[in-house]
């Protein structure tokens, strides 16, 4: 059989010798081990401290993006709250006056958009149902700890996208991810560190 | 006179107590930490700055929790379980010494509760009460696993307490001294124990960790057999003087241990430190500085002995109940007979014939 490491072991039954049969030997050589492992670089990520980068393909909240003109993509279809498995979207749709074509990019939009965090289980499936690449699933920020209940469901002010500081994924392949992970090794930083929004 | 000598008694009383809650207090803390740098982890870190406080959070968290009494337990022995347990922990530390002397207005106070010619026979006394604690408490329980592990206990400590004082049969007859104090006088400078009694080292401390009920040998408590052990049913502060007097039995053990082997208070060069102390700072001050770093390193060396029980228990697996057993009294006894006859030879021939020779 293939051996995928070097460092199994032939169990065998024969007779221990005097120095296996007291044991002192064994425990000074795994003391010797533990100590070595005392002194080594802990691999603990002091979590609220230092957060660790997620993979551009990370999906944490979600985002509701505006075109290059800053104007708002979705258009209430209810294709996301259809795709939803755990029906954590719901919407009003409303008609696009005259006047508002600068804020909406579609005659029909969602006068209001809501997504219940605590219901969502962040699959990702309402990104993939939108016809409109209107709903993304932020890489870079979580949805931060509730302490209220009415910091659940978040609205339209909470997900449309703020065009000062507009959203970029860094991938969006396997391969560009691939690529990314390759780079992150040979020491480049990502300039993204995920973090939860208040 | 002797109104100073007592309050200077009852000051290094007072002040060897509190150490002794103090380090107990902060073992629990340094377990997680020893447990988390070995496992490669960072162990308690959020209460206090490296999470210092986190002993305060851990009492106050127990003494917060529901005080359960079971309906058949007994009550009484219930309660005086855990009771038991503390008391004969904290009362093991009275005959160590804990440093040489202190001299002030013409009187030498011994750094040492009590100066007791019969020092170790009062810590064997002392430390094999220890178990009735838990078989109390296990009793009194009512309740099969606790009744188990309080068995478990009881038996484990007897097996091994034999074994122990074989091994300490041979200390005494080299040192020809009950006293904890004059044995630890003897090893002066580097003239340690432990030169001479390689073996009965091994032997006492290996029961040194059955007394205490450590890993590899903290069968009372396995979980994986017994819930909880002898304190399955205990909670809140009980629990904790159950697990507290763990903590302090582990210090005294260590520093008997370095008492015994390790030279106690005496530390390779201490006669030079002594004369240049005492050239500094005059013959009071400078005997009281030197006395007082000689319990430092007292200290120290029971603090490693701390350390080791951790580290070993974050390294051995634990035994299973024949294997201890026969390890205690088929390995361990025979062991310690063997090295009374050989130290019995060594003092009786090889000895007066060496000093003869080196004459
Ligand atoms: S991520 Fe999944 S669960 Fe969450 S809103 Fe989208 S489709 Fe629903
Ligand atoms: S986010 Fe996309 S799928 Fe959902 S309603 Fe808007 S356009 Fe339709």
């Amino acid at each position: 059989m293939q051996q995928l490491t070097n460092r199994s072991k032939q169990v065998s039954n024969k007779e221990m010798t005097l120095a296996e049969r007291i044991y002192l030997p064994a425990i000074a050589h795994g003391m010797a081990i533990t100590i070595k492992h005392f002194f080594q670089k802990k691999v603990t990520i002091r979590y609220p401290e230092v957060k660790r980068y997620l993979g551009p393909v990370f999906r944490g909240r979600h985002v509701l993006k505006r075109d290059a003109d800053g104007r708002e993509r979705c258009t209430a279809c209810g294709l996301c709250a259809v795709a939803c498995p755990a029906e954590a979207i719901s919407m009003v749709a409303e008609e696009r006056q005259k006047g508002e074509e600068h804020l909406y990019r579609e005659e029909k939009y969602a006068a209001v958009y809501e997504v219940n965090m605590l219901r969502c289980i962040f699959c990702g499936l309402c990104e993939e149902a939108c016809p409109k690449q209107a709903v993304y699933l932020r890489h870079d920020e979580f949805v931060p700890v509730f302490t209220e209940r009415d910091q659940v469901i978040w609205g339209k002010d909470l997900l449309v996208e703020d065009m000062n500081n507009r959203y970029l994924r860094e991938a969006w392949t396997k391969e560009e991810a691939h690529a990314q992970d390759l780079k992150k090794a040979a020491g480049a930083i990502s300039h993204v560190e995920p973090r939860a929004i208040p | 006179m002797e109104l100073t000598a007592f309050i200077i008694k009852a000051i290094i009383i007072l002040v060897i107590f509190g150490l002794t809650l103090l380090i107990a207090m902060y073992s629990t803390y340094g377990e997680r930490k020893v447990a988390g740098f070995i496992q490669d982890r960072l162990g308690p870190d959020r209460a206090g700055p490296w999470g210092l406080l986190q002993p305060l959070a851990d009492a106050g968290k127990m003494f917060f929790k529901e005080d359960f009494i079971p309906a058949q337990a007994n009550k009484w022995l219930f309660i005086a379980g855990p009771c038991l347990a503390m008391l004969t922990a904290l009362m093991a530390s009275a005959v160590i010494p804990f440093g040489s002397t202190l001299r002030y207005d013409g009187i030498e106070v011994a750094v040492q509760g009590v100066e007791a010619n019969i020092g170790i026979l009062y810590i064997f006394g002392v430390v094999s009460l220890g178990v009735y604690g838990i078989m109390v408490g296990g009793w009194a329980s009512n309740n099969k696993f606790s009744l188990l592990g309080a068995i478990r206990a009881a038996s484990q400590n007897i097996s091994y307490e034999v074994a122990m004082g074989l091994s300490i049969v041979a200390i005494l007859m080299m040192s020809e001294s009950l006293s904890v104090g004059s044995i630890v006088a003897q090893q002066h400078g580097g003239n340690w124990n432990i030169w001479y009694q390689p073996l009965g080292f091994i032997i006492f401390l290996t029961c040194a960790f059955a007394e205490c009920n450590r890993t590899p040998f903290d069968l009372p408590e396995c979980e994986t057999e017994l819930v909880g052990g002898y304190h399955t049913e205990y909670s809140s502060m009980k629990l904790g003087f159950y697990l507290f007097a763990e903590y302090i039995n582990m210090f005294i053990s260590s520093a008997v241990v370095s008492a015994l082997y390790f030279g106690g208070y005496n530390y390779p060069g201490m006669d030079w430190v002594y004369t240049q102390l005492t050239a500094a700072f005059g013959d009071i001050a400078g005997h009281n500085v030197a006395t007082l770093l000689g319990t430092a390193v007292f200290f120290g060396k029971a603090l490693f002995g701390v350390f080791f029980f951790m580290w070993v228990r974050w390294t051995l697996p634990r035994f299973r109940y024949d294997q201890l057993m026969n390890l205690g009294w088929k390995g361990l006894i025979p062991l310690a007979i063997l090295n009374i006859l050989i130290t019995g030879i060594g003092v009786l021939f090889i000895q007066p014939s060496l000093t003869a020779f080196l004459k």
